[in-house]
């Protein structure tokens, strides 16, 4: 019962939530100086007259108040449309779709090779505490949070796809194949590197919040009277580390999908992946309003997700937890 | 504080200082001297204008750490201020709760991207961008601080004296917050700069015009396949060192100034 309420407030709050996320995103939007007739039409702008002109922005209801105008969006919202694109002239609805299964590829991947080897440096240098290995783990971490993403892509690019040549250089699928000749393999054999370069910058993160969260735990009375007993290493670890620091380490993991979509935005942009981050940045370099607004309100799920089943994890899977609020079981 | 953690920081200083001495006017097309690879009188190549791209890059980080500084300053500035308000009133306190949960709700390239969409982009709707991006994090920590505060035997007295908010804030919180403030700048600046980078690379940030090395860094993209490896390489492991750099500072400074706090450590050293 105590789930069911705990997941009915959280999605009471994602809706409050994207209500905000869609006014303020909407207001900045038409403050903005694109004119959305004009990026409509193009290049033909031209030849349209005045009174044609009148015409689309009173059948757009652009006359009149923002508030209405935002009414009015967001009903369509609700009744499943997102509106028609204006690069791409499909509709958003779509373009999000195709896109997503892309990007989903891409950010799983590095999340989940981010997330293994986070946890085992982490896992490494918090055992080996004060000795070479946790200061090489840690400097590399460091060196890690000061890297700029699309750098490290454009350095990967350079080594593998220009200097070996043994992996693509862009996009998500090989050049001259229709959709349907596309296998699995193919989309995975062009999601590696931009993959590659999502994971290595998202190990750091988890890596020291691991190393922190075990330190922690091998203060513990527990712990040392676990090594009282002459229990040591890997031994140890297995026995009474990993149940201690694990659900907090994948928490944090998941807590930091905000900074995952982000990394994919830059990684999709190097790799010309056809993703949602390449989505979003055409879209705001051409004023292509409708698709900007879409990937916006989606990025705000994906992130509110993450955060959502990392609290999920706390309460939901951890014991402990539940026992403190007085129940015994689910 | 040890000694060599004032190394990095005279090295930034040293770093900053140099670049804005470099005369825009000799980074100039040489079309004879173009796509040179690094070495001795082109420390770092040059471009296919022949541009030497030491001096572009050393001109691209005086930009990044001006653009850096002045959001760092702004941001702490806005957070303090931000948690000020939420110490005044209780309804005030949940809008700024709930202003932060919603900065905090987008990954902050797409708000950058947004923000830059709205004011077209350019010096000043990078800095505003940054800034709106960088202050819910420290505004949770000093909300929660003064908070703290608030409950102190000083400070009842103080109110007690008569003492009006403006005053508390200046004699009371201002001194007690500032430590925090200035781990928050600094835990800032790099963020900043790196978010500088990445949205001027994406297109959204500063104009072409201008040496920023997100600029540096998109051009070369387009001249990867042809293996002119310096373009990219040089200017980007500069940005790295830089940020590098100011990480160790900013690790120095915390250890440093949350020394009362942290009494274990030093028994533990």
């Amino acid at each position: 019962m105590q789930l069911v309420t705990f997941i009915g407030k959280k999605i009471l709050y994602l809706l409050l939530l994207l209500v905000a996320v869609s006014f303020i995103t909407f207001t900045l939007v038409s403050i903005s100086p694109i004119d959305p007739v004009r990026a409509y039409i193009g290049a033909d702008m031209l030849i349209i007259s005045s009174e044609q002109r009148a015409a689309i922005e009173d059948y757009w209801g652009l006359n009149e108040p923002m508030f209405v105008q935002y009414f009015h969006w967001l009903a369509s919202i609700i009744s499943g449309d997102l509106g028609v694109s204006l690069i791409y002239r499909i509709p958003v609805k779509d373009i999000i779709a195709d896109r997503f299964i892309s990007s989903f590829l891409l950010m799983g991947i590095a999340w989940v090779l981010a997330g293994i080897i986070g946890i085992l440096l982490g896992v490494f240098a918090a055992m080996k505490k004060e000795t070479w290995i946790d200061r090489v783990i840690r400097g590399y971490c460091y060196i890690l949070l000061s890297t700029p993403g699309f750098w490290l892509g454009l350095i990967l690019l350079m080594i593998f796809a220009v200097w070996l040549g043994i992996l693509p250089v862009g996009l998500s699928a090989p050049i001259g194949d229709l959709s349907y000749e596309v296998s699995f393999f193919d989309r995975l054999y062009h999601a590696i590197l931009p993959a590659l370069t999502l994971s290595i910058i998202g190990i750091a993160n988890v890596c020291l919040h691991t190393r922190e969260k075990l330190l922690d735990v091998l203060e513990q009375p527990f712990i040392k009277q676990a090594r009282a007993n002459g229990l040591k290493g890997l031994k140890l670890f297995s026995r009474h580390g990993v149940r201690n620091m694990i659900l907090p380490a994948i928490s944090v993991h998941f807590a930091s999908f905000g900074e995952l979509f982000g990394g994919a935005i830059l990684a999709e942009q190097v790799f010309s992946y056809p993703g949602l981050g390449q989505a979003i940045v055409n879209a705001g370099l051409n004023g292509d309003i409708p698709l900007l607004l879409g990937v916006v309100i989606i990025s705000a799920c994906f992130v509110f997700l993450g955060n959502f089943l990392a609290d999920m994890l706390y309460t939901v899977v951890d014991p402990r937890l539940r026992q403190r609020k007085g129940e015994s079981r689910l | 504080m040890k000694k060599w953690t004032y190394l990095p920081v005279i090295l930034l200083v040293l770093l900053y200082v140099i670049s804005m001495l470099i005369d825009p006017d000799k980074i100039s097309i040489q079309l004879e001297e173009r796509n040179l690879p690094p070495g001795f009188s082109h420390l770092f190549g040059t471009d296919w204008l022949g541009r030497d791209m030491f001096l572009r890059t050393m001109k691209g980080i005086e930009l990044s750490i001006t653009v850096g500084l002045l959001t760092a300053v702004l941001s702490t500035i806005v957070s303090f201020l931000a948690a000020m308000l939420a110490s005044m009133h209780k309804w005030l306190d949940r809008l700024i709760s709930w202003l932060t949960d919603l900065f905090l709700s987008l990954p902050h390239l797409v708000t950058l991207i947004l923000i830059s969409f709205t004011l077209g982009g350019g010096f000043k709707g990078v800095v505003i961008g940054l800034v709106l991006t960088h202050w819910p994090s420290l505004t949770r920590v000093l909300r929660a601080e003064i908070l703290q505060l608030k409950e102190t035997k000083y400070v009842k007295i103080s109110e007690k004296l008569g003492k009006g908010f403006w005053w508390q804030a200046r004699h009371h919180y201002l001194p007690h917050l500032l430590p925090q403030m200035l781990v928050g700048f600094t835990l800032i600046f790099p963020h900043a700069i790196l978010h500088e980078a990445s949205i001027t690379f994406l297109g959204f940030g500063l104009s072409p015009e201008q040496p920023a090395i997100g600029i540096i860094l998109s051009e070369a993209m387009q001249y990867l396949s042809t293996g002119f490896w310096w373009l990219a390489f040089f200017p980007g492991l500069i940005l790295l060192i830089i940020i590098l750099l100011f990480q160790i500072c900013a690790k120095a400074w915390k250890s440093y100034l949350e020394k009362d706090f942290s009494h274990e450590n030093i028994v533990r050293d």
